[in-house]
């Protein structure tokens, strides 16, 4: 007997015809072909989040992304008037990569009043434009107002940048987004300063990742001995259903009941949970954010811990009850690896006790996380034999479903536009 | 010996030159390079006291905390750390995790 209702169709699967509830198939996660197919139908295509305005704090300030899907390697900077502009990172005369510090395979960030290249010395303002060409009366027939650095499609929403390989994008960036996703606006990101910033890269498909924070099916059972014994015997039995899931075009949703761990047995609680009141779901004391906009906790979850929205096709917003939030990037490197970054957001703390708790929590999301991203790759590894190719899901995991299918779509329909 | 800790934690003062470290990457890999005595030793350690840690902290502007008392801030931090092999892992490593590591690049100050 569930929970939580399910939609009159029976299931939160069914709600969604389209995605059938057949076993899947990990094709596309295991597949260097494939991966090539995606690079050019999803990341030289979609819109992607490369970070937040807050990374740019003044004219000037620039951060570099390497894009590899998209075979792209960036300038995000805040131009002379303030506004945020992106560029590919790579000089108009002999194509060296511009701005990069010790490292060119690594990126970098700073701030500056022109980009000079390390090479010969061509320099561009803070707007793209070439300034300087030395030695110039060498060239022939050298146009510097031509020459400036060539733009990626930018655009901001909420705080958060993105950017759109496409010559010219097919939708903007809110058409693009959609209403589940814009219903956000009005939570306050940008109050909400004080950062954990993490990094790992993983021998795992990035959809396998997005699928492992799709659903918190195995939590009970992956992170089971995170907690107390008491508190992990009752979790595995009860197992998890979430309250309610949603799709919208590409991107999806998954809300989760609340836990009020201060309400909880002690025997139930780690001791240091209790001595820094704090843990997995955040800092004990909630953060008083004023009124949520409409697209927080959209189905009205009482108690509501969490809502996860997963922006196709490779960023997580996940904001949390307790008034904070995570973003989770998946940036594939080839068809079997990838780069995850994950960042946690707080108000910045005012007094010790709130920083404290805040260390708490971010410590906490490392362990959980370290876990899911190993089992990842034991999942990568076994895929790849091609003994097994067909796998069942459970409703559940619709949101697993629905990704494959989504990035299936848009590379069909590339491909179909094309032909 | 100078202090590395405010006086008052003198009791400490064992654990500091090796837990009284800055960053998040300096902690983890503390954790992961020490035996479970040694973590065990400073949570056993810090546990009883993080109260009257807490306390003489909160007594200090937040935003300009003195040397020492940011020492004591990143023990704490330290005990964060070492709370998880000793009360949940029993190593000091996440279980199953093999080689994966998951770096911080950036974190608030202090």
């Amino acid at each position: 007997m569930p929970r939580f209702p399910k939609p009159p169709e029976g299931s939160w699967t069914q709600h969604y015809p389209a995605l059938g509830t057949e076993p899947v198939s990990y094709e596309d996660s295991i597949s260097p072909e494939y991966y090539e197919r995606e690079r050019k139908a999803v990341f030289k295509r979609a819109w992607l989040n490369v970070g937040r305005v807050e990374q740019l704090p003044r004219v000037g300030s620039y951060f570099t992304k390497d894009v590899h899907a998209a075979h792209a390697s960036i300038i995000v900077v805040r131009g002379k008037s303030g506004q945020v502009n992106a560029f590919h990172n790579i000089c108009r005369h002999r194509g060296n990569k511009l701005a990069w510090t010790d490292d060119p395979k690594r990126e970098t960030q700073g701030v500056c009043r022109q980009f000079t290249c390390k090479y010969h010395g061509w320099r561009y303002d803070l707007d793209g434009a070439l300034t300087f060409v030395q030695q110039e009366g060498e060239f022939f027939d050298l146009d510097k107002s031509s020459n400036g650095l060539v733009p990626v499609h930018c655009e901001v929403w909420a705080g958060f940048i993105f950017v759109n390989f496409a010559r010219q994008p097919e939708q903007t960036l809110r058409e693009f987004l959609g209403p589940m996703v814009t219903d956000l606006e009005g939570y306050p990101f940008e109050r909400q300063t004080s950062r954990f910033g993490y990094s790992t890269t993983i021998q795992a498909n990035w959809k396998l990742y997005m699928d492992a924070f799709a659903e918190f099916y195995h939590a009970p059972v992956l992170h089971a001995k995170q907690s107390p014994e008491k508190y992990s015997a009752a979790a595995q039995q009860a197992g998890f259903e979430a309250p309610h899931y949603q799709i919208d075009g590409p991107h999806r949703l998954v809300s989760t009941s609340g836990v009020r761990f201060w309400e909880m047995d002690a025997e139930l609680l780690k001791p240091t949970e209790i001595l820094t009141r704090s843990g997995l779901f955040g800092p004990w004391e909630k953060y008083d954010l004023g009124e949520m906009p409409p697209g927080v906790n959209p189905a009205n979850c009482d108690p509501w811990g969490l809502d996860s929205f997963q922006l196709f096709p490779n960023f997580v917003i996940l904001i949390w009850s307790q008034g904070w939030y995570l973003t989770y990037h998946y940036w594939p490197t080839s068809y079997n690896t990838h780069v995850f970054e994950g960042n946690v957001y707080f108000l910045p703390a005012t007094n010790i006790r709130e920083r404290i708790a805040q260390e708490m929590a971010a410590v906490t999301f490392k362990e959980f996380a370290l876990q899911d991203s190993n089992t990842l790759e034991a999942t990568q590894m076994m895929l790849e034999t091609g003994y097994v190719d067909r796998f069942h899901l459970n409703d559940q995991e619709i949101l697993c479903r629905h990704l494959h299918v989504a990035v299936r779509d848009w590379v069909n329909n590339h491909e179909g536009a094309r032909s | 010996m100078s202090h590395l800790l405010p006086a008052g934690f003198a009791d400490l003062e064992p654990f500091a030159a090796k837990w009284c470290l800055p960053t998040e990457h300096e902690r983890y890999n503390t954790r992961l390079a020490s035996s479970m005595d040694e973590l065990q030793a400073l949570y056993d350690a810090v546990t009883p006291r993080y109260e009257e840690a807490v306390t003489h902290l909160e007594k200090l502007p937040f935003d300009a905390l003195p040397d020492d008392a940011t020492n004591l801030l990143h023990l704490i931090y330290s005990l964060i750390q070492a709370s998880f092999p000793v009360e949940v892992w029993h190593q000091p490593k996440v279980p199953d995790t093999g080689s994966s590591t998951f770096d911080c690049f950036t974190e608030p100050v202090p």
